[in-house]
């Protein structure tokens, strides 16, 4: 990398991420103002994005190319107070917290006590989806029976297609005219709602043309004191820039990043989406920009990477808004889950990958930085070249990027009744969810611990945590007579519970319809303009709301030890086994190491566990697919954890496949950590057993020692490992490349392992940012096998 | 099928042992007494107890029927046909349960699997007939090239081994030779040199795999409290396995190493 790429990626390494009160300051002295008054709530919203936009400090940075800042400097994170309000005591956690810490001023403590808790206490979305929930959501939520992603921040969880290359965002506002002159007013009052939606979009819209115009005006007086010439002329270039995108379709790759960028700032100012928002398959974007200027010779390849390494800082300069209240401790990370999709197949089926594909691929390389995240899609069309030179670069240790089937990516969108090509111009985002870009809302509604609801099962609907009944009375486990009976106990507690959240989440999107509307992320996403409606009521083209299965190996291994213990080994019965739960294994100790070590386990490739893990995936599939939200979509699962299965593992007492209380439970799709013993392609068998065509996502942690990819022809054949997942069905694999030992010197001496960068769950992060429960359990994940 | 053989290991993703993704299986029993053996647990032909290991189950070796070896293998066939890979047998010397292994090997090939046999070629050239058309390709130690010194240090003189592997190759069998690369033991420059010479001359013999020693042995020599013969030896220098592999591409010989 160049002088100017290293100044800007130390600064933005060195930034320290602190709390930045210019968002919450400016939305609420509009309302507090009463400029919203009598405004509908689409166009409050809108006016309340303009607002902000028009009166935020414009930052650029000293040599960018690329400009826009969330907050008035890299990493100052704003807050949205009108989704949930962050306590005095929140800021004081987040400044003195060990991991993952925000600096937040005195001063701002003050007025965020003084102003923003008074004025928006009563207004936030939080506190009224948590008046909005039964007691037995209440109860269930404080149990960890299930998390809600809504109640702090907004159903984002899309990604842009390649609109916004060819149209300029005045083509967006003729397009709002044509939808808005074919409003039947006969239709009344919902006319009405269609036309306040689309004005509000319209006004959104401008809000960005004009905040371009503001750093073009920015631009142009640094450029007048600038007296190095080739920055005045860099300067001139960017502030032409600005006045080209967003308003008009962008002339040059150069200012399609531009434009992307503002976009992006649009999409986290509007609202704090779930899984920031990302450009998607940029390699296929970028292509035809890179192609004609090289060819008319306006862009060097070195330029191009100069530019897009320039694009990567502006991502890692954006942490993710930290969280209030107890979920803070959940999902700790500055990721906002930026995912850059690379390679996959064309609309025509074709394979995608392109020169760019490989460019970006060495920019990934050589930024190291923690956002944004990447992946490739590997389709049976892809080269085997590409896949190696991902290898290639996953083998250095650093966790990206990570591997998704295009060839389960696209049956599962169109098993959902997406259209082919929408589902070829896809991928997947966030950890690993799979959508169609730029035409698709798709909601992570909230993690669902299926380990807990067989503790409860185990206890006759109560939780033993706390003594409270808060499940269903499926009977008495110690008088069942055949496993069969148990399972179907589970299976009933688990229709409970399932129906539980799906009420909450149909109460929930209501909600956001209802009171915050996102004018600007419904310009993007098609048909919200066509239908006039917006992005979180429905106006996307597909609305899909997911839950989010966790611990599937944790809660097999479970039900696989009763089975084969309890009802047919009969090494202990029932009640010896419940009592040995309840004391934590305590005086148990035998029944523990049997549990752990002589039992049938998922992941070995053993039918007899890996049956029952189907079960469960059955079971669970069976009870979500399909009902509808309230969106015109519908409910679907993924299986994926994030870091929720350290959370969900803390809510749970000692279980039957022998892991103490408080432990993590599996992760992802993994086998339960060290219970797989028979190597890396037993572990993809057993995981292929699933059936991913039917989910929405799926994800696979695997770790390597580096001896295990040493050669070149070592690297192959795990090339050859993915490829046979992936010709399973296998959705997703990422690859930990570090030695537990590694690691543990990483706990003894973290300021000497500050760069060390693991795979976590669907993302990577700084393994000393990580709590010591993470980092305990990433050591623990097995090593499979040795050199 | 109702032959049964003893095994002590299946070990999958077995990257080292032949091409692509393989499924190794570990056949006990051996006739050779090597110094050096990464495998001692695998020498005796009966399953034996080895009893200060950890704690855990201490039998090693159980009796399984070819159809049980079959199932286990083809458990990763998805895996074989996407990397060009297969199943390798190895030991212990397979060769000492001729009729076993001729079964399994049946077996395999009858499913179209490439199949590799890991040999250190002691044993009857009539049973390597019987085989020799059910290996796709021979994993052929050559250890020794003084009879005297693999007496001494394997228990056995080379002669039949030497025969063996000219008899092989006169048929057309693919092989790819190996050799440990012992400290001062194999690893000597006569004895590469004869190795090098000994390869030359034979058109068949056109690569060798040096397998630079490891101490997996010498711990396992701990743990089952069997003598350790060999010490501490030195380390063998990158620079010496550069030198070493040089020897062999002056004759137009390929060197791979650890695989
Ligand atoms: S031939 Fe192999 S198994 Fe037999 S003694 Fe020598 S090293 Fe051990």
């Amino acid at each position: 990398m160049n002088e100017r790429i290293r100044k800007l990626r130390e600064q933005s390494l060195s930034a320290k991420p602190s709390i930045s009160l210019e968002r919450a300051r400016l939305l609420t002295s509009f309302y507090a103002d009463g400029q919203a008054d009598g405004t509908s709530t689409p166009v409050a919203r809108a006016m309340a994005l303009s607002h902000i936009l028009s009166h935020k400090e414009i930052c650029i940075n000293d040599g960018e190319l690329i400009v826009g800042e969330r907050g008035p400097s890299p990493k100052a994170t704003p807050t949205y107070p009108e989704i949930c309000i962050h306590s005095e005591e929140d800021f004081t956690i987040l400044n003195s917290r060990e991991k993952i810490t925000f600096n937040v001023g005195e001063a701002d403590r003050q007025v965020q006590r003084d102003e923003f808790i008074p004025f928006w206490t009563g207004r936030s979305m939080r506190e009224k989806i948590f008046a909005s929930m039964s007691d037995v959501w209440i109860a269930a939520y404080r149990a960890g029976v299930f998390t809600e992603f809504q109640e702090q921040r907004a159903p984002g969880h899309t990604v842009l297609d390649d609109k916004i290359y060819h149209k300029g965002f005045l083509d967006f506002q003729d397009e709002i005219k044509r939808s808005l002159e074919r409003l039947d007013p006969a239709t009344g009052s919902e006319a009405q709602a269609k036309k306040e939606q689309l004005t509000a979009m319209h006004i959104a819209a401008d809000a960005l043309i004009h905040y371009a115009e503001r750093h073009a005006g920015r631009l142009d007086q640094l450029a007048v004191t600038e007296v190095n010439l080739d920055r005045r002329a860099e300067l001139e270039a960017m502030a032409a820039n600005c006045r080209r995108v967003p308003a008009h379709a962008p002339k040059s790759f150069w200012q399609a990043l531009q434009y992307y960028w503002f976009v992006h700032l649009g999409v986290i100012t509007e609202l704090n989406t779930w899984d920031s928002f990302n450009p998607g398959r940029l390699d296929q974007h970028l292509y035809p920009f890179y192609r004609r200027e090289i060819a008319e010779g306006t862009l060097t390849d070195q330029r191009a990477r100069e530019l897009l390494q320039s694009f990567w800082i502006k991502f890692n300069n954006q942490p993710a808004p930290p969280k209030v209240g107890v979920t803070a401790q959940e999902s700790n990370t500055y990721t906002d889950f930026c995912l850059i999709n690379l390679g996959g197949v064309k609309p025509s089926g074709e394979n995608a990958a392109n020169e760019l594909t490989y460019m970006i691929l060495d920019v990934i390389e050589e930024m190291r930085l923690l956002q944004p995240s990447s992946m490739v899609q590997i389709s049976k069309k892809s080269p085997d070249r590409l896949l190696h030179h991902a290898l290639k670069i996953i083998k250095t240790g650093y966790g990206q990027p990570s591997l998704f089937n295009t060839d389960a990516i696209i049956p599962e969108m169109l098993r959902q009744g997406k259209d082919l090509i929408d589902a070829r111009n896809g991928g997947a985002s966030g950890c690993v969810e799979t959508g169609a870009f730029g035409k698709e809302s798709y909601i992570l509604t909230g993690y669902f611990n299926l380990t807990k609801v067989l503790e409860i099962t185990l206890h006759n609907g109560v939780d033993p945590q706390t003594g409270k009944q808060i499940g269903i009375a499926t009977g008495d486990p110690s008088e069942f007579t055949y496993f069969d009976e148990l399972f179907a106990a589970f299976r009933l507690q688990l229709k409970h519970f399932i129906d539980i959240k799906i009420d909450g989440n149909r109460i929930i999107e209501r909600l956001w319809a209802k009171h915050l509307p996102a004018p600007f992320l419904s310009l993007l996403i098609d048909d919200c303009i066509a239908n006039g409606r917006d992005y979180n009521d429905g106006g996307a083209r597909y609305n899909t709301s997911y839950i989010q299965g966790v611990g599937l190996g944790s809660v097999t291994d479970c039900l696989t030890a009763i089975k084969y213990h309890v009802f047919e080994q009969r090494t202990f019965d029932m009640n010896e086994l419940l009592a040995a739960l309840d004391s934590d294994f305590a005086g148990y100790e035998t029944m523990q190491k049997q549990l752990r070590h002589q039992t049938p386990k998922y992941g070995n490739d053993d039918d007899y566990a890996d049956d029952i893990m189907r079960r469960v995936f059955e079971s669970y599939f069976l009870l979500i697919d399909g009902r509808p939200n309230t969106k015109g979509g519908h409910f679907r699962i993924n299986l994926l954890p994030t870091t929720c299965h350290v959370y969900f593992g803390r809510v749970i007492g000692a279980m039957p496949d022998g892991r103490p209380a408080g432990e993590p439970l599996s992760e992802g799709i993994s086998p339960v950590q060290g219970a797989d013993r028979r190597g890396p392609t037993a572990v993809l068998k057993s995981a292929a057993k699933i059936d991913h065509l039917r989910t929405g996502g799926t994800l696979l942690n695997q770790k390597f020692t580096p001896q295990m990819l040493e050669s070149d022809e070592n690297l192959k054949k795990l090339g050859h490992l993915i490829r046979a997942y992936f010709t399973m069905d296998g959705h997703h694999i990422q690859f930990n490349v570090v030695s537990a030992e590694t690691l543990r010197q990483a706990q003894e001496r973290p300021d000497d392992y500050r760069d060390l960068i693991v795979r976590v769950a669907g993302y990577s992060d700084y393994f000393v940012d990580l709590g010591v429960d993470l980092q305990n359990e990433i050591i623990r994940r097995t090593e499979q096998g040795v050199g | 099928m109702t032959r049964r053989g003893i095994i002590f290991n299946i070990k999958r993703y077995a990257i080292h042992d032949g091409p692509g993704i393989r499924t190794t299986v570990f056949l006990k029993g051996c006739p050779l007494d090597c110094w050096w053996c990464h495998n001692p647990e695998g020498r005796n032909t009966d399953p034996e107890c080895f009893g200060q290991d950890t704690g855990r189950d201490c039998l090693i070796g159980r009796e399984v029927s070819v159809e049980a070896v079959f199932h286990e293998v083809c458990r990763d066939s998805v895996f074989y046909d996407q990397s060009g890979g297969g199943v390798t047998f190895s030991g212990g010397e397979p060769m000492m349960q001729i009729g076993f292994l001729e079964d399994v090997l049946t077996a395999c090939r009858r499913e179209g699997m490439h199949t590799a046999l890991d040999t250190c070629g002691y044993a009857p050239t009539e049973d390597f007939a019987r085989i020799a058309g059910l290996v796709d390709l021979f994993l052929y130690d050559i250890k020794l090239m003084d009879s005297d010194l693999h007496r001494k240090y394997t228990g056995v003189p080379n002669h039949l081994i030497l025969e063996n592997l000219h008899y092989l190759s006169g048929n057309g069998n693919r092989i790819l030779a190996r050799l440990p690369l012992i400290p001062e033991v194999t690893d000597t420059d006569e004895n590469i040199a004869a190795v090098a010479e000994f390869m030359a001359q034979n058109k068949a013999l056109r690569e060798i795999s040096l397998l630079p020693f490891n101490t997996l042995g010498r711990d396992k020599f701990r743990r089952f409290h069997l003598p350790d013969r060999m010490g501490t030896p030195r380390e063998l220098s990158p620079e010496r396995i550069e030198r070493l592999t040089e020897s062999f591409h002056q004759r137009g010989i390929a060197v791979g190493t650890g695989g």
